[in-house]
C-alpha cells in the first residue's frame, strides 16, 4: 500500500489532543462547572481545528493512499506498531468524529443531564473522542483494537450514570454485548495475525498476507470477526442492546452512540473483514446481505410499534444500517460507496434526531408519542427541523440519506464477485419495501407529534403542568412558560449538520469525490485476490 | 563413624560464591536481623519507625538487583546449577520486592490504628520475602521446598494476625493446616522424583525423565504440581482461600493473593519449563483441567459474593486459571517462548492491578467499616478520585484495554493460539467465555460506585493516609503505564535466558 508521509504528526495531535484537555480538567475542582464546560469546549474546538487543518492539507487527488502516515516502534514484542494513516474511506469518519463530539459539548452546554457532574460527563466525553478518532486512523490490528475498546467504558459510565430509569440494565447489557463481540474479535485477529506468517499486525502486511490463507480458515476467521463488528453495527440478531441503549443514554450518549460508534462496525467490515479475508467475505455476504434486509424489515416494524420517540429512532438506526450492510455486503464499487456515505449520512440525521428526541424530552419531559400533539404549534421552529430530519431519513431526493439509501438497494441488482444474482435481487427488493415502511413510519410519527392540536396535558403551556422533573435552567428566556422554542445554543449545536445535510444531498459529490478512489482500489485487490 | 565424616569435611571444597549475585538475599537477611533487634528497644509509640525501616530494607535489597540487572552479564550460577540468577529470576525477584514494599504502604496505618505486634508483623513479612527472592532463583527440588517453606510459615501467622479476632484465626488454622498437608503432597512428590531419577537438580530431572515413564514418576509430578495446586489455589485445591483471604488482615491478604500466589507459580515455571518437559502428556492434560476449573470455579462463585473482600479472593482464583492456561500448552508446539512470557506478564501486572484494588479496599473500609459490595454505592459521588482509581484497577483485572490486565489477557490468548491444536484452542474458548463472565462481577462493583446511592448518606470524603496514597499511585501508575506501552516488561522471560541456564 501506497502511502504519504506529509505531516505524519498531524493525526496523532488530532487524536489525543482531548487528553490534553482531559489532563487539564481533573485539576480543576468538579464545583467548578463553568470553567470546566469552556475547556471542555476549547479542546473539542482546538480538536476540530486540528481535524479541519487535516482536511485542507488531505491529498484529494491521491485518497487511495494513506497519507499523515506513521509507523513506529510500540510493542516490538508482539510484533505490534504505532501505525495510522488517513485515506478516503476513513477520513469522513474521522472528521464526523470530530464534528459530532464538538457539537454534543456545545449542546451541553445549556443541556447538562440531570445527575449533574459536568466534570466527570465531559471527561468521558473527550476521552470517547480520542476512542473514535483513534479507531478510524489506526492501521493496526492491535491498536485498533484498543481504539476500538476504549470507547467501551466511557459509554458505559455515560448511559449508567446519566441515563434514564432502566439505566443500569441497559449500560450493562450494552457492556456484555460488545465485551463479548470484541472477545470473540480478538481471537480472530489472533488467528489471522498466526494463520499469516505471523510477522505484523499491520493492515498493510495482512490486506497483502491474509487473502493467501485457505478459504476455510479464512471463512472462520471471518465469523469471528463477523460477530464482533455486527454486534457494534447493531446487525439483526445481535442488535438488542441497542434499543435499550439508546432508548437509557443521555442524549449527547444517544447523538454519539448514533452518529459515531455504531459507524465503528461498519468502518471494521469495511477496513478490515473484507479486504485481509476475502474468499471469507464471498462465502459471507449471502448472509451478511440476509441479515441485513431481515434487519430493514425488522428495524422498520418495531418502529411501527414504538410507543416511545426515542425508542422509535433507535430502531430505526437497526434498519438504517440494514442498508448500509446490504451495501457493503454486495462486494462492489458502487455498494461499498453507498454504504460509506450512508454512515456519514446516518450519522449526520440519525444524530440530529437524537437531539431533537433530546430536546422534546427537555420541554415536555415525555416522549410518549401519544402524549404530544400539535408541536406545530407550539415550538414551530423545532417542530420543523423534525419534519426535515424525518425528510432526510427516510430517503428524500435532495437530502443527504437518499445517497447512501438509494445506491446501497441499486448494488444489490448486480453483486460482485459471482455472488448469486437472484438472492440479491430479491434483497433490493425487501430492502425497497423497507424504504416505504421507513416512509411510514416516520410520516405517522411526524403526523401524531406535530400536526393537530396541542394535547390537553400540554396546552395551557403552564409550568403546573411540568410538576415532575427538574425545571429547565434556561427558563428565563421564555419567562411565563417552560415551552419555549430553539435556543442560542441549540441553534449553533444543530445549524452545521442541518446544513451538512442539504450540502450532502444536493452535492453528494463532495464525499464520492474522494471515497470513491478509495473504494476502487479495496475493491480491485478483492478482484486480484478472488479473480473477477 | 566419626573419622569418615571428618574425612568428608576434608574433601569437602567449598563452593564458589557470587556474593554480588546473593546480595538481595543478603540485605533481606541482615535487614530481618536489624528489625528483629531495633524493635526490641523501640518504644511502643514510635513503633511506626518499624515501616519506615522495613520500607528501606527492601529498597536495599531492590538496589543489588538494579546493579544485577545493569551488569547484566551471562547467567549468574552458583552451586552447580541449583541457584540461578538469569532475567527471569531478576525480573521477579523485582516484582517480589516492589509487592512487599506497597504491602508495607498498606500496612503502615493498618497496624498502627490496630494494635498489633508491629515489629513482628514487620520480620514475618521480611521473612517471607526472602522465601519468595529464594524461590525466583531456585532450580533444585530442595532449595525450592525450603524456600517455599520459608515464605510459608510466616505467611500462616500473618494471616492470623488479629489475635482476638476469630475469623482471623480461623484464616490462619485453615492455611496453615491445608498449607502444611500441601507441603506433605508436595514432598511425597519429590521424593518419588528424587527416588527415580536419582537427582534433585531440574536439569538432572530433566535429562532422566524420558518418553518412558515410570508410574511412580508420573505420581511423583502430578502430586508436585498438585502440592503447588494449594500455594496458587487452584480449583480444587482452592478452598482455603476465600476464608483465609476474608479473615487475614487485609494487607496480608493482599500480599497472599498477590506474592504468595506468583512465588507458587515462579516455582511451577522452572519445574514445568525444565524438569517436566518430557512428561508433557502428565502434566499438559492435568494443568488443562485445572487451568479451565480454576478459571470456570472462581469466576462462578465470584458472581454471587457479596463481600468486596471474597469477591476479590474468587476473581484471584480464577485470575490464577488464566495465569496456568499457557502453562497447560507449554511443550505442543513453537509456543513454549510465548507461554513464558505470558506467565511473567502476567504475574507482573497482576501484581500491581490487585494489590491497587486492595489498598482501595482498605481506603473505603478506614470509613464504612464494612466489606460489603453495597457499602461502596455512591462512592463516585464523595470520592472521585477513589472510585476512578478502583475503576482502572477492575477495568483492569477484567481485561479491558487501555489497561494492563488486557496485555495479560491478550498474551495468554496469543500463546494460546501460537501453541496451536485443539487443547490450547479448546482451553483458550473456555478462558475467552470466562473472560467475559468476569465482566460481570466485576461491573457489579462498578455500577455501585457509579450508579447506586450511597447507603447511609454519609457523604464526607474519604482522605487516606499518605502511605496508602502512595500504594496507590505506585500501583495505578503501573497499571496504566503497563496498559500504554506493554512492551516495557513484555521483552523479559525469554525461555532462552531459562533453559540457557540449564548446563549450570
Amino acid at each position: 500500500m501506497e502511502t504519504i508521509t506529509d505531516q505524519n504528526w498531524l493525526l496523532s495531535v488530532g487524536t489525543f489532543l482531548p487528553l490534553a484537555g482531559v489532563l487539564v480538567m481533573l485539576f480543576v475542582p468538579k464545583s467548578e462547572e463553568y470553567w470546566h464546560k469552556v475547556i471542555a469546549l476549547v479542546t473539542a474546538g482546538a480538536t476540530l481545528g486540528v481535524g479541519i487543518y487535516t482536511l485542507t492539507q488531505f491529498d484529494y487527488d491521491q485518497s487511495a493512499k494513506m497519507q499523515f502516515f506513521v509507523d513506529t516502534e510500540w510493542i516490538e514484542v508482539i510484533k505490534s506498531n504505532y501505525i495510522v494513516g488517513l485515506d478516503g474511506i476513513s477520513l469522513p469518519l474521522y472528521f464526523l468524529s470530530m464534528v459530532i463530539t464538538f457539537l454534543v459539548i456545545v449542546y451541553t452546554w445549556d443541556n447538562m443531564p440531570e445527575a449533574g457532574n459536568a466534570k466527570a460527563f465531559l471527561i468521558l466525553m473527550l476521552v470517547l473522542q480520542t476512542g473514535m478518532a483513534g479507531t478510524f486512523i489506526a492501521q493496526d490490528l492491535i491498536l485498533f483494537f484498543v481504539f476500538f475498546e476504549v470507547v467501551l467504558l466511557p459509554m458505559y459510565f455515560m448511559i449508567g450514570v446519566w441515563g434514564g430509569e432502566n439505566r443500569q440494565y441497559a449500560s450493562l447489557k450494552f457492556f456484555l454485548y460488545t465485551m463479548f463481540g470484541s472477545a470473540l474479535m480478538l481471537v480472530a485477529f489472533l488467528a489471522l495475525f498466526f494463520q499469516t506468517d505471523a510477522q505484523s499486525f499491520s493492515f498493510a502486511h495482512l490486506v497483502e498476507a491474509g487473502p493467501l490463507v485457505d478459504k476455510d480458515v479464512q471463512v472462520w476467521i471471518f465469523s469471528g470477526m463477523f460477530i464482533g463488528f455486527a454486534v457494534k453495527v447493531p446487525m439483526f440478531p445481535f442488535h438488542t442492546w441497542l434499543p435499550d441503549a439508546h432508548t437509557e443514554a443521555p442524549t449527547q450518549g444517544s447523538v454519539i452512540l448514533a452518529a459515531i460508534l455504531l459507524k465503528l462496525g461498519t468502518y471494521g467490515f469495511v477496513r478490515i473483514a473484507i479486504p485481509m479475508l476475502p474468499e471469507g467475505a464471498v462465502e459471507w455476504a449471502p448472509w451478511i446481505g440476509l441479515l441485513a434486509v431481515i434487519g430493514i424489515i425488522y428495524g422498520a416494524l418495531g418502529c411501527l410499534a414504538q410507543t416511545d420517540m426515542k425508542r422509535l429512532i433507535a430502531f430505526s438506526s437497526v434498519a438504517h444500517m440494514g442498508f448500509v450492510m446490504l451495501g457493503i455486503s454486495t462486494l462492489t464499487t458502487f455498494g461499498i460507496n453507498a454504504a460509506l456515505f450512508g454512515m456519514v449520512a446516518h450519522g449526520l440525521i440519525t444524530g440530529m434526531l437524537f437531539f431533537i428526541a433530546g430536546s422534546v424530552k427537555h420541554r415536555y419531559h415525555t416522549l410518549e408519542i401519544k402524549r404530544m400533539s400539535g408541536l406545530l404549534t407550539q415550538v414551530p421552529k423545532l417542530a420543523w427541523i423534525l419534519g426535515f430530519c424525518a425528510m432526510a431519513s427516510l430517503g428524500l431526493p435532495g437530502l443527504a440519506g437518499f445517497w447512501g439509501e438509494f445506491p446501497a438497494i441499486l448494488s444489490a441488482y448486480n453483486p460482485g464477485f459471482g455472488l448469486p444474482e437472484e438472492t440479491f435481487r430479491t434483497f433490493m427488493v425487501v430492502a425497497a419495501i423497507g424504504t416505504v415502511l421507513a416512509a411510514s413510519y416516520l410520516l405517522w410519527l411526524y403526523q401524531r407529534m406535530a400536526f393537530g392540536e396541542p394535547t390537553e396535558e400540554f396546552s395551557g403551556h403552564g409550568p403546573a403542568a411540568h410538576a415532575v422533573g427538574a425545571a429547565p435552567n434556561d427558563e428565563h428566556e421564555h419567562g411565563d412558560h417552560d415551552l419555549h422554542d430553539v435556543t442560542l445554543v441549540e441553534w449553533i449545536a444543530w445549524i452545521p449538520i442541518l446544513i451538512a445535510i442539504i450540502v450532502l444531498g444536493v452535492y453528494p459529490h463532495l464525499l464520492f469525490n474522494f471515497i470513491d478512489p478509495a473504494v476502487t482500489e479495496l475493491v480491485g485487490r478483492l478482484g486480484e485476490s478472488i479473480g473477477p | 563413624m566419626i573419622s569418615t565424616i571428618l574425612a568428608q569435611v576434608g574433601d569437602f571444597v567449598s563452593p564458589v560464591i557470587d556474593w554480588h549475585a546473593l546480595a538481595p538475599e543478603l540485605v533481606l537477611v541482615v535487614g530481618i536481623n536489624l528489625v528483629l533487634f531495633i524493635d526490641l528497644w523501640v518504644d511502643e509509640s514510635k513503633k511506626w519507625a518499624m515501616a519506615t525501616l522495613t520500607g528501606f530494607v527492601l529498597l536495599g535489597a531492590f538496589l543489588p538487583v538494579v546493579t544485577l540487572a545493569v551488569v547484566g552479564d551471562d547467567v549468574r550460577s552458583m552451586f552447580d546449577g541449583r541457584y540461578v540468577i538469569d532475567e527471569y529470576a531478576l525480573v521477579l525477584k523485582a516484582v517480589f520486592l516492589l509487592t512487599a514494599y506497597v504491602v508495607v504502604l498498606m500496612s503502615q496505618t493498618e497496624l498502627e490504628e490496630g494494635g498489633y505486634y508491629q515489629g513482628e508483623f514487620y520480620v514475618l513479612l521480611l521473612a517471607s520475602v526472602l522465601g519468595m527472592v529464594m524461590m525466583t532463583s531456585s532450580r533444585d527440588l530442595v532449595s525450592i521446598f525450603v524456600a517455599l517453606e520459608l515464605l510459608s510459615i510466616p505467611a500462616y501467622m500473618l494471616a492470623a494476625w488479629r489475635k482476638r479476632d476469630r475469623k482471623s484465626n480461623e484464616a490462619g488454622v485453615k492455611y496453615y493446616l491445608l498449607g502444611v498437608f500441601a507441603s506433605a503432597v508436595l514432598l511425597y512428590g519429590m521424593s518419588f522424583l528424587y527416588g527415580t531419577t536419582g537427582s534433585t537438580r531440574l536439569v538432572d530431572i530433566g535429562a532422566e525423565l524420558g518418553d518412558e515413564l515410570m508410574a511412580m514418576q508420573v505420581l511423583g509430578i502430578v502430586f508436585v504440581i498438585a502440592g503447588f495446586g494449594f500455594k496458587i489455589s487452584a480449583v480444587p485445591f482452592h478452598t482455603w482461600a476465600p476464608d483465609t483471604y476474608e479473615g487475614a488482615p487485609t494487607p496480608v491478604t493482599a500480599f497472599l493473593s498477590v506474592a504468595a500466589k506468583a512465588a507458587g507459580f515462579v516455582a511451577l515455571v522452572p519445574l514445568i519449563f525444565i524438569a517436566f518437559p518430557a512428561a508433557d502428556s502428565v502434566y499438559q492434560p492435568f494443568l488443562w483441567v485445572l487451568a479451565a476449573l480454576t478459571m470456570t470455579v472462581g469466576n462462578v462463585i465470584a458472581l454471587r459474593q457479596t463481600n468486596i473482600v471474597r469477591l476479590l479472593a474468587y476473581s484471584s482464583v480464577s485470575q490464577g486459571g488464566f495465569i496456568l492456561m499457557p502453562l497447560a500448552v507449554v511443550g505442543t508446539g513453537d509456543g513454549a517462548d510465548s507461554a513464558l512470557k505470558a506467565v511473567v506478564f502476567y504475574l507482573i501486572v497482576y501484581a500491581f492491578m490487585n494489590l491497587g484494588a486492595f489498598a482501595i479496599v482498605i481506603a473505603v473500609a478506614r470509613k464504612t467499616r464494612s466489606g460489603n459490595i453495597t457499602s461502596y454505592g455512591g462512592l463516585f459521588s464523595y470520592s472521585p478520585g477513589l472510585a476512578t482509581l478502583m475503576t482502572i484497577f477492575l477495568a483492569s483485572l477484567a481485561g479491558i484495554p487501555p489497561f494492563g490486565g488486557f496485555w495479560a489477557k491478550f498474551n495468554v490468548f496469543r500463546a494460546m493460539l501460537d501453541a496451536g491444536g485443539w487443547a490450547a484452542a479448546s482451553l483458550a474458548v473456555v478462558g475467552a467465555v470466562n473472560s467475559v463472565i468476569a465482566v460481570g462481577y466485576y461491573m457489579g462493583v462498578l455500577r455501585e460506585m457509579w450508579m447506586r446511592p450511597v447507603p447511609d448518606g454519609d457523604t464526607t470524603t474519604i482522605t487516606p493516609p499518605a502511605p496508602i496514597w502512595a500504594a496507590l499511585g505506585i500501583t495505578a501508575a503501573a497499571t496504566l503505564v503497563l496498559g500504554i506501552f506493554p512492551g516495557l516488561v513484555l521483552r523479559f522471560g525469554d525461555l532462552q535466558d531459562l533453559t540457557g541456564a540449564l548446563g549450570g
